[in-house]
């Protein structure tokens, strides 16, 4: 008998044990050791899972199918396997590229201060880092719904100390917010575990995407589970924890959550419809998921240009940047077969999970740049920064433009892969959604670069000195950012070789124009200016001209911001949950 | 009704008793509590599923029992993480309530415009 394909360990596999099994020796070790080797190690290991990272791409475009370790050399369903494929080792690299720069930034805040031997919130960043790159590795590469419940609740524990690391009152009430929400959400994903083992007598994805057929039960499961995890990547309308986890926590540990923390679960949300179960969500179920993407688009934008504080505006935006990578699910629908394809829709929300990832964090460590040289982040009071912190300016700026989806980002190769997919099945209105987005997007970045590039009322006076280091991280992964749109990704992702993030000069223009004038509108009409607008030579004329339809807006603003204060109430989140348990469950029962 | 169906039944019970109380009680110390108590009606449920896999003439299926033991150990450590986070919150705020005020920097000025 021969053996299955996926079921026997390949050469190189080694590998995929190494880029878990290093983050995870480098936290034993810096807990053992303490002081100020925490530090010392958890750099050292950064360049390591970066070579790992690289040699498991190098690896995977060896072999034909993808990378597999058996464990103990037990084949599933008894024993457990770990599986690499394009998309694990596209966000394997990508999360070792952020989480190294990350660790750059952070060396100035989070080092242990000179002459005592062990600081609380130093020695616990570094351990957080490498527990959340081990834990994400992890959940790249494993193998076995059971694998990734233990490797999603290790990833939460790691983030949730990271928003409460300075010890206030707020940050603390944050981090018991965002655990309990996440504990809802990973004990709904448990049931759905426990029940497809009962059903199907193994939890492996490759097996149970053999055995899975459209039954009750494992609807049900799928259901429960999806639901579980969309609570947990805080998908609208079950944000209530994530603006004030991720506004409250330092840059670092923002731009780790924000980047990383949440594509964890949403990773898992791809695996479960792509690989275990592509036949069985249907048409409704697709369409309602991306509805909700489309929601915390509209709800996100809309909060994050009404903010007054910087890092609250970015938290919301990561709000409406987590519903865009939910649209691909609708667009890789495939009529004809009646199931999601991994094809060009699918690479096209990898694409924005990554391009995002790097963007936002860049942006939080601008942010906290930005805020500790000013002493504060108010979006009012930013007016001279682009003068006083070039830098810090120009790298919020170039990951806003990456974000915004401008040749040649990842963000504008997502947007056309998407585009594409959606005249293929038919469904205009998603890319309606998707061009609204993107216009949404600009609105609050323009608003923000508003503000920073306006000249200042008062020279300004730094109240401590810029990290030369950090700025170089920020600006780094903007840039990263905004050239991924150039890498070669068809050994990697599911691509058609003709798309390429280099357009004809018209449609890079016409792509840059349309959005960013949208943007500048929306943000003249919903943005808090505070009599900044008057100040420019035609902002008089500018802000006669829009005043009346300007109130009747911000009334309907006002009407969604107190919405979203509402859906961030505690039972009505949990409400919110149980009832998009049932809806997805109604919706996967229709199809059957 | 089998054994089985008895135990699927109070483990069900008592899922909907933990998530009442998860989604209803404001308290965040009555949250945790019915976060064990909804994680123990699953495992319960997990139990059910070892022995209705149970037919090849095994006492168990001992996978699900390995999955309810590493179930276990993760809540406990949830638990021990929630309520070191509650107790340092109540050290820093003097109160243990979720709703409290937004988060806001001090110096913000109140929503104009």
């Amino acid at each position: 008998m021969s053996p299955i394909p996926d079921m026997v360990t390949t050469t190189g596999a080694f590998l995929l044990v190494l880029s878990i099994a290093v983050p995870v020796a480098s936290v034993l070790l810096a807990f053992a050791a303490g002081g100020r080797q925490v530090e010392r190690i958890a750099l050292m290991t950064m360049p390591l899972g970066l070579v790992i990272a690289v040699a498991i791409a190098v690896g995977l475009q060896r072999t034909e199918g993808p990378l597999v370790y058996l464990l103990g050399a037990w084949a599933p369903p008894l024993g457990v396997a770990l599986r690499a494929d394009g998309l694990s080792a596209v966000m394997i690299a990508i999360t070792g590229v952020v989480i190294c720069a990350v660790g750059m930034f952070a060396r100035a805040d989070f080092r242990t201060p000179p002459g005592s031997l062990e600081a609380r919130a130093p020695f616990a960043f570094w351990i957080l880092l490498l527990a959340i790159w081990g834990a994400l590795n992890t959940i790249f590469l494993g193998g076995d719904l059971f694998t990734l419940y233990v490797a999603l609740e290790l990833l939460t524990f790691s983030a949730v100390p990271l928003v409460c690391l300075d010890g206030r009152a707020e940050t603390l009430q944050a981090a018991l917010r965002y655990l309990l929400f996440a504990l809802l959400g990973s004990i709904l994903y448990l049931v759905g575990t426990g029940l497809l083992y009962g059903a199907h007598g193994t939890l492996d994805i490759v097996l149970l995407s053999h055995r899975v057929q459209a039954e009750p039960v494992t609807l049900i499961a799928a259901a429960l589970m999806t639901v579980g995890l969309l609570a947990k990547t805080a998908l609208f309308p079950l944000h209530l924890w994530l603006p004030p986890a991720h506004a409250g926590a330092p840059a670092a540990g923002s731009a780790l959550l924000s980047a990383l923390v949440v594509k964890g679960s949403f990773f898992i949300v791809v695996r479960l419809w792509f690989n275990v179960m592509p036949a069985l969500p249907g048409f409704a179920a697709t369409q309602l998921l991306a509805a909700l993407g489309a929601a915390a688009i509209v709800f996100g934008s809309i909060v994050a240009l009404r903010q007054e504080r910087l890092k609250l505006l970015i938290a919301y935006s990561t709000l409406a940047q987590i519903g865009y990578l939910f649209l691909m699910f609708p667009l890789a629908f495939s009529a004809a077969t009646a199931q999601l394809d991994s094809g060009g829709a699918l690479t096209g929300g990898l694409l924005q999970t990554i391009s995002h990832a790097t963007a936002k964090a860049a942006m939080f460590m601008a942010a906290g740049l930005i805020y500790a040289a000013l002493g504060h982040d108010r979006i009012g009071g930013l007016s001279g920064i682009g003068r006083a912190l070039p830098v810090s300016a120009l790298a919020f700026a170039l990951a806003g433009i990456a974000l915004i989806g401008m040749p040649p980002g990842g963000a504008y190769l997502a947007k056309e892969l998407l585009l594409q997919a959606a005249a293929e099945t038919r469904q205009w209105w998603w890319a309606v959604a998707i061009q609204a987005g993107g216009i949404l997007t600009s609105s609050y970045v323009l608003l923000v670069l508003a503000h920073a590039l306006a000249p200042a009322d008062e020279p300004i006076t730094l109240q401590a000195p810029v990290s030369r280091i950090g700025e170089a991280a920020a600006l780094g992964l903007a840039l990263c950012s905004l050239l991924l749109g150039l890498v070669p990704w068809q050994g990697f992702l599911p691509v058609a070789p003709g798309t390429a993030a280099t357009p004809s000069v018209l449609a890079a223009l016409s792509s840059t124009f349309w959005p960013a004038l949208g943007g500048a509108v929306l943000a003249i009409f919903l943005g808090r200016w505070g009599g900044r607008l008057a100040c420019i030579s035609w902002g008089e004329a500018i802000t006669a001209a829009v005043r009346p339809a300007r109130r009747a807006v911000l009334a309907l603003v006002g009407t969604i911001e107190c919405m979203d204060g509402m859906l961030r109430e505690w039972p009505a989140a949990g409400l919110s949950l149980l009832l998009l348990a049932i809806l997805f469950g109604a919706a996967m029962l229709a199809a059957w | 009704m089998s054994a089985a169906t008895v135990f699927g039944l109070c483990g069900a019970a008592v899922v909907g008793l933990g998530l009442y109380g998860l989604i209803v009680n404001p308290r965040p110390l009555r949250k945790i509590l019915a976060f064990n108590l909804l994680g123990t009606g699953v495992f319960i449920l997990f139990g059910v599923v070892a022995r209705r896999g149970a037919a090849a003439g095994f006492g168990g299926d001992p996978v699900p029992q390995a999955l309810v033991i590493t179930g276990i150990v993760v809540a406990f450590s949830a638990t021990a993480l929630a309520v070191a986070l509650l107790l340092r919150l109540f050290q820093a705020a003097g109160a243990t309530t979720l709703r409290g005020a937004p988060v806001r920097a001090p110096g913000t000025e109140p929503p104009g415009d």
